[in-house]
């Protein structure tokens, strides 16, 4: 992990229906696979597709004790950017630290958008990336490889055989080989 | 086996491994998650569990008692306004001495409605005669649920193990699980002492007890609680032979030493370990007493081990509305009978899913040295 800290916490913004939920389980199990500890929990608000929704991870070295929902996170993660408007998303998010933002607008439509925010704002189209790689928008695998190179919290190939392991049941072969080079994509993508 | 699962998910994990013969089952949200992930378990042919769907808990309950009774392995499982429907029935299992084990996502009760965690519905069963376990993480929640079914089978009374809705239903962790055929030994072949199905040996269940006998039926039913902690002493020892994993039915926390302490149970219990841990550092005497067991209620243990604390905060994540919130209710009776004068003072959290931090935890231990602490009785953390 990037930063030596007892425990790394990362909040997923999204709205229902873009698999914040699937991608933070899938992160949760690739950091488990590593020895790692982790703790994954969605806040559960309305859950009609489209409603914001707030996806929380932790993972350490550690096991992980307590039980209250993360309000100093080390990277947010933004699934759909007509969420900037809420300004929590920034809250207690510091100058080193991450806010990576799926958008088509550039970086200053991000840092306009949340005029006060001094930390590192990564953007990468991840709607876009999907359309092409999977025919369907559905950014969350893209926004996970973004994620880990940013905070380098479990390894490109752990997520990517959990991934597998997962979803090939699930969503058959041809599906599963897409959505891996989705994620490689987002992995690499330079934001 | 190291794994990454939600609470529901653990808590259908060791049911798998249980194969009980009977589940009857109706859904209630935050409970779902265990009984969807065990019919799956079913369609896919891992257990051959025989489960039946009902119209309503009271159903579910019901077909519990008749299967129980009937000498099969029986477990059930819901939350909030299902176990409230369930009550009647409750106190039939505990009177029947029916080893039926029910899983419970602890959940808030209407009104207002509210689906989210609290401990009101594991409060309203409290004096129904079963067995109560809570859970503070996806861990305890799979070990108990083995527990459980083997304190209800050894001391032939029904009993409920919950964890916290949501926070531990619905949260992906880390736990340790235990090998299918290690688990197996450990639970046993379910032999009833005796059944409605055993024509070698007729019984009846349910019979009436009038005036001249239903005083020592239930005098019966207090006599079989008092051997709970012995055998659950047992079964945790065996445990932790098993699995390394101590159990007890009060969890102490850095409490030899200290001078403040907070009482607790399920979830929240964790989130003050990391605040004991962080006040620790700091050269403050301060520690966690959880309860692991809250029926019957170990209340000499308590006392023993707090004797020598001199303040004393407990956390409940209910409400007494017509009487002392009950967890600090308890606390006060255990202290009374041991004639201990101990300063305590009562804290209601977390009601209908409120969220607790740390902040709050460590402000209640910050409190505790001043006089005026202890002047209000009852206070709320909004």
């Amino acid at each position: 992990m990037k930063i030596g800290k007892d425990i790394y916490e990362i909040i997923f913004f999204a709205r229902a229906g873009q698999g914040a939920k699937s991608a933070a389980e899938v992160l949760a199990q690739a950091a488990l696979s590593e020895g790692k500890y982790i703790q994954a929990f969605p806040s559960y608000g309305p859950s009609r597709s489209g409603a914001p929704t707030e996806s929380y991870v932790r993972i350490a070295y550690q096991p992980i004790r307590l039980h209250e929902p993360i309000i100093d996170p080390d990277t947010v993660v933004v699934l759909d950017d007509t969420l900037l408007k809420n300004k929590n998303i920034i809250q207690n998010l510091d100058e080193e630290e991450d806010l990576i933002v799926n958008t088509r607008q550039d970086k200053d439509f991000v840092q306009r958008m949340l005029p006060d925010f001094k930390g590192n704002i990564k953007i990468i189209n991840a709607n876009e990336i999907a359309k092409d790689v999977l025919g369907q928008i559905k950014p969350n695998g893209i926004m996970l490889g973004q994620l880990i190179k940013v905070t380098e919290v479990v390894k490109l190939e752990s997520l990517l055989n959990q991934f597998k392991k997962i979803f090939e049941a699930k969503i058959g072969k041809t599906m599963t080989e897409k959505n891996l080079i989705a994620i490689q994509k987002g992995y690499d993508y330079l934001s | 086996m190291k794994r990454a699962l939600t609470g529901g998910a653990a808590m259908a994990e060791a049911l798998r491994q249980i194969n009980p013969d009977v589940m009857p089952v109706y859904p209630i949200t935050p409970q779902t998650p265990i009984i969807e992930t065990f019919a799956k378990f079913k369609a896919s042919q891992k257990v051959d569990t025989e489960i039946i769907t009902v119209e309503s808990e009271h159903s579910a309950i019901s077909a519990c008692v008749g299967s129980s009774a009937s000498g099969a392995r029986t477990i059930t499982a819901t939350s909030s306004q299902g176990l409230a429907l369930m009550n009647e029935i409750l106190y039939i299992a505990s009177g029947m001495h029916l080893p039926i084990l029910m899983l419970v996502s602890a959940r808030a009760l209407s009104a207002p409605i509210n689906i989210h965690g609290d401990h009101s519905d594991m409060m309203g069963a409290r004096d129904t005669g079963w067995i109560q376990i809570f859970s503070e993480n996806v861990q305890e929640a799979y070990d108990n649920t083995l527990i459980g079914l083997k304190l209800a089978e050894k001391t032939s009374l029904p009993v409920m193990v919950a964890m916290d809705g949501f926070i531990t239903s619905h949260s992906v962790e880390v736990l340790e699980t235990i090998k299918d055929e290690i688990v197996k030994k450990f639970i046993g072949d379910y032999k009833p002492k005796q059944s409605l199905l055993n024509l070698d040996n007729p019984v009846s269940y349910g019979p009436v007890g009038l005036p001249d006998s239903y005083f020592e039926f239930k005098l019966k039913q207090v006599k079989a609680v008092k051997n709970v902690f012995q055998e659950a002493e047992k079964i945790y020892f065996d445990f932790k032979e098993m699995s390394d994993r101590k159990y007890n039915y009060i969890e102490t926390y850095k409490i030899r030493d200290a001078e403040k302490a907070i009482i607790a149970m399920g979830s929240v219990a964790g989130t003050i370990k990391d605040v004991v841990d962080n006040l620790r550092q700091k050269g403050e005497k301060v520690g966690l007493v959880k309860i692991e067991m809250f029926r019957p209620f170990p209340y000499k243990k308590i006392a023993n081990v707090l004797s020598g604390v001199k303040k004393i905060a407990v956390l409940d994540r209910s409400l007494g509305l017509t009487s002392l919130p009950p967890l600090y209710g308890d606390i006060l009776n255990a202290f009374y009978r041991e004639k201990l004068n101990n300063s305590i003072k009562s804290y209601v959290y977390g009601l209908g899913g409120r969220d607790i931090y740390r902040k709050q935890i460590e402000e209640i231990f910050e409190k505790m040295d001043q006089e005026i602490f202890f002047k209000k009785e009852v206070e709320y953390i909004q």
